[in-house]
């Protein structure tokens, strides 16, 4: 079998296909509904929503520093209620603290 | 009304009118439809492919610049959607060609036999073609439909594609090698 002339027959046959271009009915509509269904995201939304979170976590940690601090029996004492809060306010700034070194 | 031009109805949609979008899809889902019908065979797929050319097109309104006709960079998205699609399903390229039906072998037989009288205008061979094309990998299957079958030139394959042209022509001479073989599988299969 001479497998050239075939594939030109076969590439030949696909040539004659008359090319189908029905579109189903209301297609157009379709995608109009589909497009309209895409809600556009609302940047401020977006933002409030992520402030509320972080506002909850912020008062969520607040809460827990502050009943521990509260009920630790070791706060009790002058001496260690300011080492907690020295403590606590080196954490917060230790990263601007070793920039200050370093500089 | 007055009918709004194509530049028109576009500004409109990059305005925020989606409404806008409307009439260019009924206008061009003609040409989109016949591409997508090139490389998928059931109706939910081309669907499929030319619902997803569309919200593309949608997407990226932004970066038609109006240098070219509005048809050719959505004819790009389509070619380039159609061959995602065939990445993605490469379902037919194992199976045999032992279960050909009683007019493909017919067909094969006459050619065979007297290979002018096996017309290229018969169903048979429309149907043998499409299952050559199935075992094809994406790349051969989007060049040879683009260069043998729409006989397009390598240019326009090239923008089509956004590959090279030396890299269309290596891949048009693979592709065509890729499919001697399969055809003589197909033979071989028949015949041996």
């Amino acid at each position: 079998m001479n497998i050239v002339e075939l594939q030109k027959k076969l590439i030949a046959a696909a040539k004659t296909e008359v090319l189908d271009d029905r579109v189903p009915y209301a297609f157009e509509k379709r995608i109009t509904a589909l497009l309209a269904s895409r809600v556009a995201p609302d940047n401020m939304a977006l933002w409030v929503r992520g402030l509320w979170r972080a506002a909850v976590s912020c008062v969520a940690i607040s809460m827990v520093c502050g009943a521990w601090a509260f009920f630790n029996p070791a706060t009790t004492t002058t001496a260690t209620t300011d080492d907690l809060s020295q403590n606590f306010q080196n954490t917060l700034l230790a990263s601007v603290d070793q920039s200050d070194q370093a500089q | 009304m007055m009918e709004r031009t194509e530049a028109e109805l576009i500004s409109a949609v990059l305005n925020g009118d989606a409404a806008s979008f409307e009439p260019l899809v009924a206008k061009y889902s003609p040409r989109v439809f016949a591409t997508a019908r090139r490389y998928a065979r059931r109706e939910s797929e081309i669907e499929d492919i030319a619902q997803e050319v569309w919200l593309k097109a949608f997407d990226k309104l932004k970066s038609f610049r109006g240098e070219a006709p509005f048809e050719h960079w959505l004819m790009k998205m389509t070619v380039r959607t159609c061959y995602d699609f065939l990445r993605g399903h490469q379902r037919n390229r194992e199976s045999s060609f032992s279960e050909l039906s009683e007019p493909e072998n017919d067909w094969l037989e006459r050619f065979v036999a007297a290979p002018e009288s096996a017309s290229e205008h018969a169903d048979a061979a429309k149907l043998l073609i499409e299952r050559v094309m199935e075992k094809l990998s994406p790349q051969a299957r989007l060049v040879i439909t683009l260069l043998e079958i729409e006989d397009r030139s390598v240019k326009e394959i090239a923008q089509l594609t956004g590959w090279s042209a030396a890299l269309v022509k290596v891949r048009a001479f693979r592709a065509r090698a890729e499919m001697r073989k399969i055809v003589a599988k197909m033979a071989k299969e028949k015949y041996l």
